[in-house]
């Protein structure tokens, strides 16, 4: 059903849809009106359990115990609470239980910010979370049922990740998904070992080294097996709704020869300026990267061989060069790629269509690699 | 896809018996069968309540809290022979 | 109520299985656990598990007690059984607890099952979200009084004059500076239904508030006097002897609060002097005279007002509670 509200009510609709069993979560900027429209839903019956738990931490704790007891679980968080469950995260991706939350992509403290950048999830990537970014709210309330899809069949647990206000405050036109269509796409939740006292078993085990590595290696293993199941999800959901889905998203890349890479709303922006180009004769691609984890290696690979490619990082690892740039470089080694790291935008300074048309100028010369947005919005500076 | 989890009861297959040096030992005759011994010992293995205790020594660690709080002291530890 | 319950008369007996045969199967928390020989936690794990029966799911926050059963691919747990991090099985348990009645099990029972570590420090916040909550889940601290798995490190348990690892006696100071938590009634004044506090060594007592928890929908609380054999410095052998002098020289208490009121299970009428339990511990064997009359004036003083909160009256003050615990002191 086709409406046009506040993203966070459309993605706690999506949520919803699901069937979902037990929620838990904590408010926290940009996505506490998801945190407050799913408890509405819990007010009116749609939800049979919502935690109103004292932290973040306790959220995601909550959700590994429920989930571990057979329950499809959901929460939402951003930014500082996100950093807040780090230590959790591992441990239900080392358990094995296919939590699914939704991220509202917040910058982290210090010094306190509560806009957008995609610092918070960047910094989980090692957990053994599976990561998909969208780059608006259509892709995100598709991807709430294809997280759920995928979660449930490799046993790993889903962040699907928005950009903080951008998008969870956005108002925009999405056709939601209703109940009944992904009760369609998505089986039942079945925990295989889940705690029943018919069935006593020990979950959350200690392993001394004769076998810690063993099951790290599953993880990993399982991981790379999850490539082909999101691939599955997102077949499956393009013939339900006609919106199919990938690992990545490729806008005139094929006979692109400068091609802007990243994740999350700014792609949205590069495809406005990649279509300004084009009707200027300029040969130019977006590609969005919808799933970092796991990392979609061959398909980059594929697809970017041989061109000049810019990785905007809105997001650091200080000390080192940029996360998602990294990456990018790493899998078109050899390849005959140029790539080059831009980063900024970070704390809510926008990369904007403005900064973008500088950036394809840039790629024509060899690769480079600088800050962006580095002046601050005008308004701003009155100290 | 593993599940990293443990099955119930397999601690029996730790034979924690080996770590004794000492052996608790009953004189039945003198038992009163209070289920004292059999209440606190920390590995659960000196059998039913209101009988005579009947120890596992493949688990027992001769901590000696039986025959420490044997109201009538019928428990004598022994020493365990040494190979 | 469930079948699979064990021990529900109030009789004293425990493990009592259909079909049970060798010692080694008789308890819901099996043998060949790696616990150290005379460890008062463990026995508390069989007691409260063998009152309990089946029909639970254990939450165990990290901790000795975790590390010593479920050595993979090894697990002492009989039950089903699920260990996360060390601060967060409340919000584990409510989780699980919260999922059994989305699928409308109003049955089970979810126990925690937490060292003091977990309790009285690290998990502290989330057990008061828990309680806040309401969430219907059984809470049993085993309290040593230090941390001893990472080997023997001060908790929010550790009493005054205590030495351990980071209250370590030396020129400057001499064991632990600050009293410990008042954690039973911290739980207590969250409001819930049944707070408990009892002791490994008094199994009647111990077992019969388990029971009394275990009928409570929602939230309830016991911490139980677990001595260490290992953290406090004695023979395994003599650990129930030490259990029962924190009771004798009213340094541990035997109390309910039930929705507010207090009770008092057990007063001795002529109490242990302190120096009987403390000298034979090695963590208190540095006490200067000073610190002695410390531990005598608060320990006092705690008397005190517990009998205040019971309503007892000065002349009610050496009475033996009916409820005679199982092993009567010599």
């Amino acid at each position: 059903m086709i409406k046009t509200v506040e993203g966070a009510r459309v993605l706690a609709e999506a949520a919803v849809a699901c069937r979902l069993d037990v929620v838990a979560c904590y408010p926290i900027t940009p996505t506490t009106h998801l945190t407050e429209e799913l408890n509405q839903f819990y007010a009116d019956g749609r939800i049979p359990e919502y935690l109103t738990v004292e932290a973040e931490f306790s959220a995601i704790s909550a959700l590994i115990g429920a989930s571990a007891a057979g329950a499809r679980t959901f929460t939402t968080t951003g930014g500082q609470g996100l950093l807040y469950m780090h230590e959790p995260l591992f441990s239900a991706a080392g358990m094995r239980l296919p939590i699914v939350m939704l991220v509202g992509n917040r910058a982290v403290s210090s010094p306190l910010n509560i806009w957008n950048d995609e610092q918070d999830t960047i910094s989980q990537r090692d957990t053994g979370w599976i990561q998909i970014y969208c780059r608006n709210n259509q892709e995100a309330v598709d991807s709430i049922p294809q997280a759920f899809y995928v979660a449930e069949k490799i046993l790993l647990p889903v962040m699907v990740c928005v950009d903080g206000h951008y998008l969870t405050h956005a108002v925009e036109q999405v056709d939601v998904p209703d109940e009944k269509l992904v009760q369609g796409f998505l089986p039942p939740y079945k925990y295989p070992l889940k705690l029943d006292p018919q069935n006593p078993v020990s979950l959350g085990v200690y392993a001394n080294p004769t076998h810690y590595q063993t099951f790290r290696e599953d993880v990993v293993a399982d991981m790379e097996a999850a490539k082909e199941i999101l691939v599955e999800a997102g077949k499956k959901w393009g013939k339900l709704t006609g919106r199919e889905y990938g690992l990545i998203n490729a806008y005139k890349v094929k006979d692109a020869d400068r091609v802007l890479l990243s994740v999350g709303s700014v792609m949205d922006n590069v495809v406005m300026v990649v279509d300004e180009l084009r009707e200027k004769g300029e040969k130019v691609g977006a590609l969005h990267l919808r799933v970092l984890r796991p990392f979609p290696r061959e398909e980059i690979a594929k697809a970017l061989e041989g061109k000049k490619v810019g990785v905007i990082d809105r997001d650091l690892s200080i000390g080192a060069q940029a996360p998602i740039y990294l990456e990018i470089a790493e899998a078109l080694n050899g390849k005959g790629a140029q790539v080059s790291s831009f980063y900024g935008g970070l704390g809510g300074r926008g990369v904007k269509r403005v900064h973008i048309r500088e950036l394809f100028e840039k790629l024509r010369k060899g690769p480079v690699k600088q800050w962006i947005t580095t002046e601050p919005p005008k308004a701003a500076m009155k100290g | 896809m593993i599940i990293p989890h443990a099955k119930p009861g397999t601690s029996v297959q730790n034979i924690t018996g080996e770590w004794k040096a000492y052996m608790p030992v009953v004189n039945g005759d003198k038992c009163i069968k209070c289920g004292i011994c059999q209440n606190f010992c920390p590995e659960g293995i000196m059998g039913e309540v209101k009988r005579i205790p009947e120890i596992d020594y493949e688990y027992c660690k001769g901590c000696s809290v039986c025959a420490n709080e044997c109201p009538v002291k019928c428990i004598e530890m022994r020493r365990v022979e040494q190979d | 109520m469930d079948n699979n319950r064990a021990a529900q008369s109030g009789d004293e007996r425990i493990g009592m299985w259909d079909g049970m045969s060798k010692q080694s199967e008789m308890h819901l928390f099996a043998p060949g656990h790696s616990g150290c020989p005379g460890c008062g936690p463990s026995n508390v794990l069989i007691q409260v598990c063998d009152t309990l029966g089946k029909d639970i799911v254990v939450v165990q926050a990290t901790g000795c007690m975790e590390i010593t059963s479920t050595q993979y691919p090894q697990t002492a747990w009989r039950v089903p059984y699920i260990h996360s991090l060390f601060q967060n099985a409340p919000a584990v348990a409510s989780g699980v607890s919260r999922a059994l009645k989305a699928q409308g099990n109003d049955h089970t029972k979810v126990v925690v099952i937490a060292g003091d570590g977990s309790t009285y420090d690290i998990g502290f916040g989330a057990l008061s979200g828990m309680l806040e909550r309401g969430d219907d889940v059984l809470y049993v601290c085993y309290d040593n009084q230090l941390y001893a798995n990472t080997g023997v490190q001060k908790s929010g348990a550790t009493p005054y004059g205590a030495a351990t690892t980071t209250t370590t006696v030396g020129s400057v100071h001499r064991g632990k500076e600050t009293e410990r938590k008042p954690i039973a009634e911290i739980v207590a004044a969250h409001g819930i239904a049944y707070v408990a506090s009892a002791s490994v060594a008094y199994s009647a007592d111990l077992q019969n508030k388990v029971r009394k928890a275990n009928a409570v929908k929602g939230p309830s609380f016991l911490v139980v006097d677990s001595p260490c054999c290992l953290g406090q410095g004695f023979d395994g052998g003599i650990t129930m002897k030490v259990a029962k002098l924190n009771v004798m020289s009213r340094l541990w208490f035997l109390y309910e609060i039930e929705n507010g009121k207090f009770k008092l299970n057990f007063n001795p009428a002529n109490p242990k002097p302190l120096q009987e339990v403390l000298g034979l511990q090695k963590r208190f064997r540095h006490l200067s005279p000073g610190q002695i009359e410390h531990i005598q004036k608060q320990a006092d003083a705690s008397y005190n007002a517990l009998l205040e909160k019971a309503g007892l009256l000065e002349s009610q003050k050496s009475f033996s509670s009916p409820e005679k615990p199982l092993n009567t002191p010599k």
